[in-house]
């Protein structure tokens, strides 16, 4: 279990994390969404006690993380890939890192072994791509078999093959029972890994969720008509409350009646039906969607959110 | 997406008694200290430096003894001599002492550092424990090889010491300890400045260049601060014939460096503590 109430993280008059609140709980992978430079890593830092919060405050298990007994036997963390001196063996990495909490040398090599340098463990991690980087950022979480993980971006640099490794991996993880809290700043990513997400933007909270809400929530949800009387059709539905928009190509667009509904109207009308398919946005747009204002850092060929007449499925 | 309904119940995992300990930490610096090269580096070029220049002189001495005066030969400070390299050995063990910090910032090992184990204090004293240890021993083997090493290529008929000769012991013990403890201020300033480049920029300029600037003050005011600074106060620890005037003592001398890496280490540990890491 990790707790934030109210974490702050003020840098002059910068605020990077602003009041954020929420809880991550065992037992599920939850993601951790926000554009780039929204808060996320600092907020990690945070849970870690290296950054110390201006305001608010975040426990782990209920404590502090620096009053931890074990802290590398209680909570696992990657927070940068290549964290490491470039001059330092991976093996060596990780014995200086197991020895501090009095794990054993065998259990540096279980860890090579699991997440496949133990062809490399000796060589010096400066040579290391971005991908063995990762892998040995995420031996490093799992050395003391922790109860408590965090992977700030996990799936940076590595391979479709790393990735569909790692997350196997926090699936796993969780259905241990852990408690698992993975950033990333791709929707679609945690879409495929994550039970519940905490969206936050410019250091705010925007959501906490389960996935499952997250898409029903979202606006982007409509049903696609297309009927020869579409404007009867729109007319009724307008009066029953519903919103209806008539597209270019000129089926409607419905928000505010599911398609079991608009499907009992149009056979009562009656209105014949060439179309009724349910529309749900993907989880990127309905990211997008939540964090439009939040974006710190925009590019300036994007055209922002996609428009809802676009197809989507 | 996931379709898992209801949550595992949480793990529960049980811990060994009591915590992570001080001498885990101390095993954790010795292997981090040990397994990059720049250690190996820097500890060969202090014990090159420290034992080679003094036993180069050494042997130019002798070879030229017969050229040189009476009064040169009374005065010629044979223990000092052979130590010489020490003054040179300082740079190297001072460049491991800002490199034992400086390094795990720049390369962010701080951050694992402190996720295994977050009692910074902790983790500092068990640095300040193994960098201390071995640049002592380090320091003190240079000193005394580089002693009997000079002493032995002086010979007859130069004028050479043993280790009962007046000073001779407090020179050889006490130039090892010099250089170790000078290089334990470098670890505070290390700490402080956080930057490899620039924390060694500061030893160096407290060790050359603020002799250069504090020669250009006023004679009485030179000297008052003169035997104040670190590389004053190494070679009065050196010396064993004719102190400079109004030098400390060497053992007085020696306190008072300890007092600067006691301090820069003490404002070191207190950064670290409030620093966001």
């Amino acid at each position: 279990m990790i707790e934030a109430k109210g974490l702050s993280k003020h840098y002059g008059a910068k605020r990077a994390v602003e009041q954020l609140s929420f809880t991550v709980r065992p037992g599920v992978v939850t993601g951790f969404l926000g554009p780039n430079g929204s808060g996320k890593s600092t907020t990690m830092r945070m849970i870690m006690g290296l950054d110390t919060p201006s305001a608010g405050d975040v426990t782990v298990k209920g404590k502090h993380f620096k009053n931890l007994q074990w802290p590398l036997r209680e909570v696992g963390a990657l927070l940068e890939a290549k964290a490491i001196h470039p001059g330092r063996s991976a093996r060596a990495h990780l014995m200086m890192l197991a020895q501090t909490n009095h794990l054993s040398n065998a259990r540096v090599d279980e860890l090579l072994e699991l997440v496949g340098l133990t062809s490399v463990a000796n060589k010096r991690a400066g040579k290391f791509s971005l991908g063995m980087g990762q892998r040995l950022g995420i031996a490093a979480a799992l050395l003391g078999d922790p109860e408590i993980l965090l992977f700030d971006e996990p799936v940076n640099g590595l391979d479709p093959d790393g990735i569909r490794w790692v997350r196997n991996l926090l699936k796993g993880l969780a259905r241990e029972g852990r408690t698992v809290f993975v950033s990333s700043h791709l929707m679609s990513e945690m879409a495929l890994t994550a039970d519940e997400v905490v969206i936050i933007g410019r250091g705010k909270l925007i959501s906490q969720t389960s996935i499952e809400d997250l898409l029903s929530q979202s606006t982007e949800n409509f049903v696609r008509v297309r009927s020869p009387e579409a404007a009867k059709l729109k007319v009724a539905l307008e009066q029953q409350g519903a919103v209806v928009a008539l597209e270019d190509d000129g089926s409607l667009s419905v928000r505010g009646a599911n398609e079991v509904a608009i499907g009992e109207l149009a056979a009562k009308l009656p209105v014949v039906l060439h179309e009724l398919a349910p529309q749900s946005a993907s989880l990127e747009e309905a990211f997008m969607e939540l964090t439009e204002d939040s974006i710190e850092y925009h590019g300036t060929t994007t055209g922002g959110p996609i428009n809802s007449t676009g197809a989507k499925s | 997406m996931s379709t898992q309904t209801t949550p595992p119940p949480a793990m529960q995992k049980a811990l060994p008694p009591g915590h992570y300990g001080f001498f885990d930490l101390v095993r954790s610096e010795w292997t981090k200290i040990r397994t990059v090269r720049s250690t190996m580096w820097t500890i060969g070029v202090t014990i090159v430096l420290g034992i080679g220049i003094g036993a180069l002189v050494c042997a130019l001495t002798r070879s030229h003894w017969s050229s040189q005066n009476i009064g040169q030969r009374v005065s010629f400070d044979a223990p000092a001599t052979s130590l010489i390299g020490l003054l040179f050995a300082q740079f190297a063990i001072g460049i491991l002492g800002v490199l034992v910090i400086s390094a795990e910032y720049s390369t962010g090992t701080i951050r694992a550092t402190f996720s295994a184990a977050p009692n910074r204090s902790r983790v500092f004293a068990a640095k300040i424990v193994v960098f201390g240890v071995l640049s002592f021993i380090v320091a003190e083997l240079t000193s005394f090889v580089a002693f009997f090493l000079g002493q032995f290529l002086l010979s007859s008929p130069a004028t050479h010491a043993t280790l009962s000769s007046p000073g001779a012991f407090r020179a050889v013990f006490g130039g090892g300890l010099f250089v170790c403890v000078l290089g334990l201020a470098a670890m505070g300033l290390g700490t402080i400045i956080r930057h490899t480049a620039g924390a060694i920029s500061a030893f160096v300029a407290i060790l050359l260049v603020l002799p250069i600037i504090t020669a250009a003050l006023p004679n009485q005011l030179a000297q008052d601060i003169r035997k104040f600074m670190p590389d004053r106060i190494g070679v009065d620890v050196l010396t064993t014939k004719g102190q400079e005037f109004g030098a400390f003592s060497p053992w007085v001398g020696l306190l008072i460096l300890c007092v600067y890496a006691v301090v820069l280490l003490v404002i070191g540990a207190s950064m670290l503590e409030k620093r966001d890491a």
